[in-house]
């Protein structure tokens, strides 16, 4: 047998407790972004769940202004938690959309009642269709659109306070 | 009694230190050779002491002991009480070194035709994959810690994990995975004395044998879990924790026939070695993947990064160490006897080969996710990529597994084997031609699958024609178990990639629903108490052939905490099973059905039970006649 | 009290098709391949052909209205990857990144043969 390949397992398995070593000290992020950021809003229109209060559609996204397109739903508990935060980028003056992900009127008025109501429009997304069009692996996520309906920025997971400026700057990017 | 265990620990983890400091003197000063024996029966003995002492705990459910205090309830039942000792991080790796120093003792009080010097340096060995596992325990995981004021009464009453296959499945595994351990450190011990030969092979083979055997009933048991547990009919998922109990697997399958070539004909000497390595580290990182909890699994274990570093950095230096000796030593290491392009060896290297090659793929695999993590990339490597390329490649080897017994050792001649191989060759087509002629075009793999299994089954059988069964040697016997186990378990899945009948409906109180050769008819739901659960129990009827056979298919709640699951109902005859799930109601009258009629999906794990009894079969045929070869050197 | 029950009935409603086969045999033989190399997104590394996660049973009444709809099974699959990446499909489409994954078997099986070819020229000599 040749000299080098001798070695060559152990530098094999030097490979192999490289990659399990990185794996546990930097473990990776295991959150799915979408695909679409970036590019133009697909074409959906969502019924209104809530009476009054218009559906969404994605041609109301190239309204020529940014907007925020909050995927949320009542029976989502991160959504109570970042209800206060998007109420306080409504008062910045930041547009706000929803997505209502498998909801019913009912719950989703209770909802808004307990935790604010911070939607222009609401729309009814009664089989993930929209979530899923859009690249969305969960709720809530949010979605910095821009004022000819392209996608410009994701936001992954609820909106902690500290993140608020954060979504304005990308907001203002957006503009 | 917690400090009894704790002292019996400290006890033979200093013995664990003198086994290893009195094999690496005694193979320069041979009066300390004599020594090593009774320090590793002793270090045995007492870890066993701790262990059986950390039972009693559990069964006295003494709840000053941190460890009872978290794991258990006063009022379990005694069997998953004393079970309930293992059932937890600290005590399965206690259990863990248990068997460890256990197999070490009967190496050190049984093993007597290896040369005195390997089986010090063996033992050595084993001191110091010991004295790891031991500094893990007493530094980081020490199960006797006592909580001061104890606790009223115990955390842990989880019903789920109150079932008999949970509490004898990690035994099970550790004890296939000990076994491997004992094969490393005798392949080490050879290297340190380059002493790499049959005498080695022969000491070697029954614990890979006896590892094998379990790890074939823990792949096969945990397979059967799964399938019955998560509702949905599938029994295999490349998931990553099955990948990590199927890695250790294939190694010893490698292992189990190159030894027999070493053992038999004293070949493939650096490569038996190199599989006996392979094997352990196998068995080690399986460990590490499922404690770490690095790959996301179905199968969800309680996870902790620093356990996981503990595990790793003993991963390094023992399999780190074993293969910078492999390469320092290996060179000094005689090659073998020589054989033929057509011959029983070259058919075993071609085995080994194989299985390697879908070890390799294997763990590239599972692991490829994770490295390409670190370069940012985000993917998943799941069921299509295994099947097209380990698949494959283990169809291949299922033709090669049917021929190999029929070729002799050291040279034969192809034209020869070509002729014993008619009857599995014949069978082979014939199945093939008649799925192609009734069942009209079938996907690649199960066609083949199919067609393979029948020829091996065929060919399995051939070694034992012409011969007087009596006097067959039971390790042929177990040969022939074990091969026509492959044939049945490929079968099986096979047959339930091809023929399952799947039939999702939303039925009405009253109900028909066709699914193969059953009507299922669903009479009513009725709500059901356990003892922590509320259910809707489905009220099925399946009738076929006017015979109806109740099924009674659970949708559970849990409350504490709040999950739901589904109890499969299985209906199993001779030829299939029918598995029926309750899902949701509509709210309109009408339950979610899902009903699969599989037909000889059974035959997957049978096919394992014949495996794991050939393997048995071989163990006993191997002691028996060593003890028979000793008895009679006694008497000459 | 009336949250639990609302909660339950939000989940409870599912998809049209997430537990409803196609009526065409061939075409749900399509769907069902197509989910079973598809990862569900929420879950501990399950496809969605076998997840009780009601996201899972959304992409399934998904995967099977397109196909219903007459589309490709690869067409849905491009469609999916292009929304959530490689990490959607259990099998991973070549690429740069997968060039190695799948490379590797055919390495494997080389350096076995050309190790085995190696051992035998040696052992006969």
């Amino acid at each position: 047998m040749r000299r080098w390949l001798i070695w060559a397992p152990l530098a094999a398995f030097a490979l192999l407790f490289a990659v399990v070593a990185a794996g546990l000290f930097r473990p990776a992020e295991r959150v799915v972004r979408s695909g679409l950021v970036g590019k133009p809003v697909p074409e959906f229109a969502l019924d209104p769940l809530i009476p009054g209060k218009p559906g969404l559609s994605s041609a109301t996204l190239r309204g020529g202004e940014p907007r925020l397109v909050n995927m949320f739903a009542s029976w989502c508990v991160p959504c109570i938690a970042e209800a206060p935060q998007l109420i306080a980028l409504k008062r910045q003056g930041v547009r706000i959309d929803g997505v209502a992900v498998r909801d019913s009127t009912a719950a989703l008025r209770g909802f808004l009642r307990r935790n604010g109501d911070p939607f222009d429009r609401i729309g009814d997304d009664k089989a993930r269709a929209v979530q899923l069009a859009l690249g969305s692996a969960g709720i809530p996520e949010s979605f910095v659109v821009d004022g000819r309906g392209v996608i410009r920025h994701q936001h992954i997971g609820y909106i902690r306070p500290d993140d608020v400026p954060k979504l304005l700057a990308e907001i203002e990017k957006a503009r | 009694m917690a400090e009894a265990g704790l002292a019996a620990l400290w006890l033979a983890a200093a013995l664990a230190l003198a086994q290893l400091a009195l094999a690496g003197l005694g193979l320069r000063r041979p009066e300390l050779l004599g020594s090593v024996r009774p320090v590793a029966v002793t270090q045995g003995a007492l870890v066993a002491f701790a262990m059986a002492m950390l039972m009693g705990v559990f069964w006295t459910s003494d709840m000053s002991v941190r460890l009872v205090a978290t794991n258990s309830h006063s009022a379990k039942p005694l069997l998953y009480k004393v079970t309930g000792a293992w059932g937890n991080h600290e005590g399965s790796m206690l259990l863990w070194v248990t068997i460890l120093g256990l197999a070490g003792a009967a190496v050190a009080w049984f093993e007597r035709r290896l040369d005195e010097r390997t089986l010090v340096a063996t033992l050595g060995a084993q001191g110091l994959i010991a004295l790891g596992f031991y500094a893990f325990l007493l530094f980081s995981s020490n199960p006797f810690a006592r909580l001061n004021p104890a606790a009223p009464e115990g955390l842990g009453l989880n019903p789920v994990l109150q079932d008999p296959g949970l509490a004898f499945h990690p035994p099970t595994l550790y004890a296939g995975y000990v076994g491997l351990s004992v094969a490393f450190s005798f392949a080490v011990g050879a290297l340190v004395t380059r002493d790499v030969g049959p005498s080695f092979a022969r000491a070697m083979r029954p614990w890979v044998l006896a590892a094998w055997v379990l790890l074939t009933i823990g792949i096969t048991a945990g397979s059967y879990w799964a399938y019955y547990e998560l509702g949905w009919g599938g029994y295999w998922f490349w998931d990553p924790v099955e990948n990590a109990s199927l890695m250790p697997w294939l190694a010893a399958t490698a292992l189990l026939h190159s030894v027999t070539v070493l053992a038999t004909r004293d070949g493939l000497r650096a490569w038996t070695v190199m599989l006996a390595v392979v094997a352990f580290s196998m068995s080690m990182l399986g460990t590490f993947l499922v404690r770490s909890g690095i790959l996301t699994s179905v199968h969800a274990f309680a996870v902790d990064p620093e356990r996981g570093a503990f595990i790793l950095a003993l991963l390094g230096l023992y399999i780190g160490g074993a293969l910078a000796l492999f390469a320092a030593r290996i060179g000094a290491v005689r090659s073998g006897a020589p054989f033929d392009l057509v011959s029983r060896e070259a058919g075993l290297v071609a085995n080994n080969l194989l299985l390697s090659v879908i070890l390799g793929i294997v763990l590239i695999g599972t692991l490829y996710p994770l490295a390409a993590a670190a370069f940012g990339a985000q993917l998943s490597v799941g069921p299509p990529f295994f099947n097209k390329t380990a698949g494959v490649i283990a169809l291949v080897l299922v033709a090669l597994i049917g021929a190999g017994p029929l070729i002799r050792w050291r040279r034969d001649d192809g034209q020869a084997v070509l002729g014993r191989m008619t009857w599995p060759i014949a069978a082979t087509l014939f199945t093939a031609a008649g799925l192609f002629a009734f069942n009209g075009p079938m996907s690649p793999l199960p066609f083949l699958g199919l067609s393979l299994a029948v020829g091996l089954a065929v060919a399995s059988i051939v070694p034992l024609l012409g011969r007087n069964l009596r006097r067959t040697p039971l390790f042929t016997w177990g040969m022939v178990l074990a091969h026509l186990g492959v044939a049945v378990s490929l079968a099986g899945m096979a047959s339930d990639a091809a023929f399952t009948d799947e039939r999702l409906v939303a039925a009405r109180v009253g109900e028909r629903t066709n699914v193969g050769p059953y009507a299922v008819t669903l009479l009513g739901i009725a709500p059901r108490i356990g003892e922590n659960w509320t259910a809707l129990e489905g009220r099925l009827t399946a009738e076929r052939d006017g015979e109806a056979t109740p099924l009674h298919p659970q949708s559970r709640f849990f409350s504490d905490p709040a999950t739901t699951t589904s109890e499969s109902a299985i209906l199993t005859t001779a030829d299939g099973q029918l598995y029926a799930v309750l899902g949701q109601p509509d709210g309109q009258g009408q339950w979610q059905l899902r009903l699969w009629w599989k037909p000889y999906v059974t035959f997957i794990w049978l096919g394992g039970a014949l495996i794991a009894l050939g393997g048995a079969l071989s163990l006993l045929g191997r002691l028996g006649r060593e003890r028979r070869t000793r008895m009679r050197e006694v008497w000459a | 009290m009336s949250a639990v029950l609302a909660l339950l009935a939000a989940v409870a409603t599912p998809a049209p098709y997430a537990y409803v086969q196609l009526r065409d045999p061939a075409q749900e033989a399509q769907a069902r391949a197509l989910m079973a190399e598809l990862r569900c997104l929420v879950c501990q590394g399950q496809s969605i052909a076998d997840s009780d996660a009601d996201m899972a049973g959304d992409m399934r009444s998904l995967v099977r209205e397109r196909i219903a709809a007459g589309e490709e099974p690869a067409a849905v699959r491009e469609w999916l990857i292009g929304r959530y990446g490689d990490y959607v499909t259990y099998d991973p489409p070549l690429s740069a990144a997968t060039a190695p994954l799948w490379i590797a078997p055919i390495l494997l099986l080389g350096l076995g043969a050309w190790i085995a070819r190696a051992s035998l020229k040696r052992r006969r000599g």
